[in-house]
């Protein structure tokens, strides 16, 4: 028996109040231990679907199930739910520390027990040295890992990814995409990702689901079967450029199929 | 460095060059002209009459000083607390601002005369009129700061399920705080204003008599170099009350906020 997905939606819609439908009869399971990409076009709904899977929004129609059980449960424990958007979000006026432990002090956890897990995160991600710093001392790349140990720190069993690193220059993109894989591998969390880049999405995922716009929906998905470790190696391999090739495909095809629709709105 | 030091200098010199130049122009346009004191003293004999009057105009600056010093304490716990009471629901806000800005809109001239007449004990009256005056600026900055929320930070609280309590302390009152302090600047200005106003309505004289008493009186007498002696007191005093509060917003953001930065040499 396969074990059921971490996340399960059926048929979720999503209309705004303005009667702009941001989503259309999403039918998509995350399944643990993934990393799954979400790819499309602007306007397609893929942070409007992350929020869904977050439980941040609620959907028109249709229906979220966590865990399998339908509970729309995410701060229980062991059901973590963590978020990383695209701006680093940290709070201006508090050191990388406080900011790092913000979900831990919201969840009264226990001092020492906050204390090392605080600790123990910003080893992970390279920022020990800076724990009393403010974000505004940091650069860019360096805030967007006090954004990724903020959601680490918690040990989420699920880490939604809003474009994390889409603001931030090629070289620091690539080196914290490497990085964000090594803690994935490492810890075996699930991961929905979202992105504009297509060469991120086939490095990162296991999986990429390509969405079109107007309105947003799922229209394909592709299996990325490579073995990790992934390295800068692969970035320049014949089958990169493969699954690059067809993703872009795939995601064109979802931009024309957008245009009728969106002519006529 | 030097470009910095010398920046401060230009700051600091140039207003100083100015008074220097207009008090020359002045005392000399007044003793060629052979102008009476009564019509325009020179600076130099208000001079010597502040250092003669020192005794009774500097008793009256603390009369009223005391008084605006009052007032704005009271408004601003006042006002911070309407403040968090407008942010706790839209429905209170919605049926109380109207009225705030009534306060507001409302000349303090017209309402002082039934204060004074309404509250019994003088000092208490003259208070309340500064109050009222100063009050409306801290009510809507720290209205608009305890809104003005980054609204990922708001997702992250509503994702761990933060109470209404933490998202208050831990994000909308630090977030607050830059809207706060300055409205807490008009507001010094407006308190002062409020109180010498007030002083002119109720026009209390005798011991504890405040600097609008003192103009009534000297203008009555064609005391006119006393009169901008105590002049001079009032704008000094209101200059000192908003340096003390750029101070004081200065030791509270410095360590963060955009506003107090330096540019970068």
């Amino acid at each position: 028996m396969t074990p059921l997905p971490i996340v399960e939606l059926s048929g979720v819609s999503r209309t705004y109040d303005t009667g702009t439908r941001a989503l259309d009869a999403v039918e998509l399971a995350v399944h643990r231990g993934e990393f799954l990409t979400l790819v499309g076009p602007s306007g397609c709904g893929k942070s409007t679907l992350l929020h869904l899977i977050a439980g941040l929004a609620q959907p028109t129609t249709g229906r979220i199930a966590w865990w399998g059980d339908g509970l729309a449960t995410t701060g229980g424990a062991g059901r973590r739910i963590a978020l990383v958007f695209q701006a680093p979000t940290l709070m201006p006026w508090a050191s990388l520390a406080t900011n790092v432990r913000l979900p831990l002090d919201l969840a009264r956890t226990p001092r020492a027990a906050a204390d090392a897990a605080v600790t123990d995160v910003l080893a992970r991600v390279g920022l020990a040295q800076f724990a009393k710093q403010l974000p505004r001392q940091l650069s860019g790349g360096m805030q967007m890992r006090a954004s990724l140990a903020r959601a680490l720190v918690t040990e989420p069993d699920l880490l939604l990814m809003d474009e994390p690193f889409g603001a931030l220059d090629e070289f620091t993109r690539q080196r914290l995409d490497v990085e964000l894989l090594a803690l994935w591998s490492a810890q075996r969390f699930t991961v929905v990702f979202v992105t504009h880049s297509i060469q991120e999405a086939v490095f990162l995922s296991t999986r990429v689901a390509v969405m079109a716009a107007h309105p947003g929906r799922l229209v394909d998905a592709w299996p990325i079967d490579e073995p990790f470790p992934r390295d800068d190696a692969f970035r320049v391999s014949a089958r990169f450029a493969q699954y690059a090739g067809r993703l872009s495909a795939s995601v064109a095809r979802a931009s024309a199929q957008a245009l009728p629709d969106s002519a006529i709105a | 460095m030097i470009r910095a030091r010398r920046g401060r200098l230009l700051q600091v010199a140039a207003p100083f060059a100015v008074a220097l130049v207009a008090l020359a122009a002045w005392q000399t346009l007044v003793t060629v002209n052979d102008i009476p004191p009564y019509l325009v003293p020179a600076p130099w004999l208000v001079a010597k009459t502040l250092y003669a009057d020192r005794v009774l105009l500097l008793h009256s600056l603390g009369t009223t000083l005391g008084i605006a010093l009052a007032a704005l304490a009271i408004a601003t716990v006042a006002g911070v607390v309407v403040a968090l009471l407008f942010v706790q629901s839209r429905w209170i806000e919605a049926s109380l601002f109207p009225y705030a800005i009534l306060v507001q809109v409302t000349p303090i001239v017209a309402i002082a005369p039934l204060i004074i007449i309404w509250v019994r004990d003088t000092r208490a009256a003259l208070v309340l009129c500064a109050v009222v005056v100063a009050i409306f600026p801290i009510i809507s900055n720290t209205t608009l700061g305890l809104r003005s929320v980054d609204r990922g930070l708001l997702d992250l609280f509503r994702l761990a399920r933060a109470t209404r309590w933490q998202t208050l302390w831990r994000l909308r009152v630090p977030s607050a705080l830059p809207y706060f302090f300055g409205g807490l600047r008009i507001a010094s200005g407006l308190a002062l204003i409020g109180a010498v106003v007030a002083e002119f309505v109720a026009g209390t004289g005798g011991q504890g008599a405040g600097l609008a008493y003192q103009i009534l009186l000297a203008g009555i007498q064609l005391n006119i170099p006393r009169l901008f002696a105590a002049l001079v007191l009032i704008a000094a005093a209101g200059v000192a009350l908003f340096a003390a509060m750029v101070a004081l917003s200065h030791l509270a953001l410095a360590r963060w906020h955009e506003s107090e930065l330096r540019p970068e040499a």
